[in-house]
């Protein structure tokens, strides 16, 4: 049976994007047929982040209007032959997400696909109501900083009553801590929250850290998904996320400041 | 003491602190959470009924609804305009499961 994951957050510029693309990458790299979904109409941005915004050509708006098919709108990304990205628009407005269109949508795909990602706008507007309706599993995407758990509070609040799952009484949406732009240094110096601090605030069980990492921008420069970036420690720690989504139990890694050995201390690196 | 000894971390860590503020607005925002939907519109009715007789602004109604095991209280306060003799009336409603 598919499964609809979305990722949010209520606050924006935390990491959904950059985690939507690299988990969706990591999913289709593990052999599951997946499609990520770009709901921030209006404001596209996943489709730079996956690399393929030059091959848009219909969008997300344009199948719910019956403008074209699903087949049309969904890109086949350039790396994995499991992964279909699903770009927002550009222009049109938020209007056109409907219930009805969105889970037609969804319904069509679920023949498919194994896994279907929700990018989800910023806010808990109708972008991000939609985003998260229909889910089974969450991604919490949170930044250790006040308001990102504030607003990662305030989605879990509406989790838990808003989406289908929660108004139809079925089993709640299982959701899954994702903690991004985690800086140990940060931390050890006491500026920044603690993972345990995050956790113990948000109450939901933890699938991986994201360190604080200058991949993730040079990922993004060049339209990779930073998981793709095996040598960088962003690109592990998602990989970890996807490895314990499937099941695998695997320990927390790059929590603590590293240490340098003596001889890169001597001569820098 | 100063307030610049807070950013310059010579008293408590500014993460505990954001701790401790984090614990305190969520335990509140919770509580705000099993508010019913209903709340604010009835507020707002309220107010328009009220303020055919007298002049009040929204900030003069308070709204609160507190919960036990087999009672509900809805509690409301408007507080009048001064030239009134009281300047707070108390209506409670009790409903009963
Ligand atoms: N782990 C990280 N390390 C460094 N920068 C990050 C990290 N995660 C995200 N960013 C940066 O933060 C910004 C916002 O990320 P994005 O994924 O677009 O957030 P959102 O979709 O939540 O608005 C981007 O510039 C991105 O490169
Ligand atoms: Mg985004």
């Amino acid at each position: 049976m598919a499964k609809v994951i979305v990722v949010t957050s209520g606050k924006g510029g935390v990491g959904k994007t950059t985690t939507s693309a690299s988990f969706a990458t990591g999913l289709a790299m593990k052999g599951n047929k997946t499609v990520v979904i770009d709901f921030d109409v209006g404001l596209r941005n996943l489709d730079l982040i996956m690399g393929c915004e030059r091959r848009v050509v219909y969008d997300f708006v344009n199948v719910l209007n019956n403008e074209s098919t699903l087949k049309q709108a969904l890109i086949k990304d350039k790396h994995c032959d499991n992964l279909f990205v699903l770009p927002a628009s550009q222009t049109r407005d938020k209007d056109a997400l409907t219930e009805e269109g969105v889970e037609r949508i969804l319904n069509e795909l679920k023949k498919d696909f194994d896994y279907i990602v929700c990018d989800s706008p910023a806010g808990i507007e109708k972008g991000a109501l939609m985003a998260l309706y229909f889910a089974d599993e969450a991604l919490i995407v949170t930044n250790p900083e006040v308001s990102s758990v504030r607003d990662s509070d305030r989605i879990l609040g509406i989790l838990a009553a808003k989406s289908k799952r929660a108004l139809n009484g079925d089993e709640p949406i299982k959701e899954h801590l994702v903690i991004t732009r985690y800086s140990p240094k940060r931390v050890e110096l006491g500026e920044m929250l603690s993972i345990d601090d995050v956790k113990d605030l948000l109450g939901i069980p933890l699938i991986g850290v994201i360190p604080e990492s200058e991949s993730v921008l040079s990922a993004s420069n060049s339209g990779v998904p930073v998981i793709h970036d095996i040598d960088s420690n962003s690109g592990q720690a998602y990989a970890d996320v996807v490895d314990r989504f499937m099941g695998v139990n695997l320990p927390l890694r790059f929590l603590n400041v590293e240490k340098k050995g003596l001889l890169s201390r001597i001569f820098g690196n | 003491m100063s307030l610049l000894d807070y950013f310059r971390g010579t008293r408590k860590p500014s993460a505990s602190v954001a701790k401790e503020r984090l614990q305190i607005i969520l335990a509140r925002e919770h509580s705000g959470r099993e508010e019913p939907d209903y709340l604010p519109a009835l507020k707002k009715e309220i107010l328009e009924v009220v303020s055919k007789y007298v002049s009040v602004d929204l900030g003069a109604i308070q709204v609160n609804l507190e919960r036990d095991e087999n009672c509900e209280v809805l509690e409301l306060n408007i507080a009048l305009p001064e030239h009134r003799e009281r300047d707070s009336q108390k209506r409670e409603l009790v409903a009963h499961d």
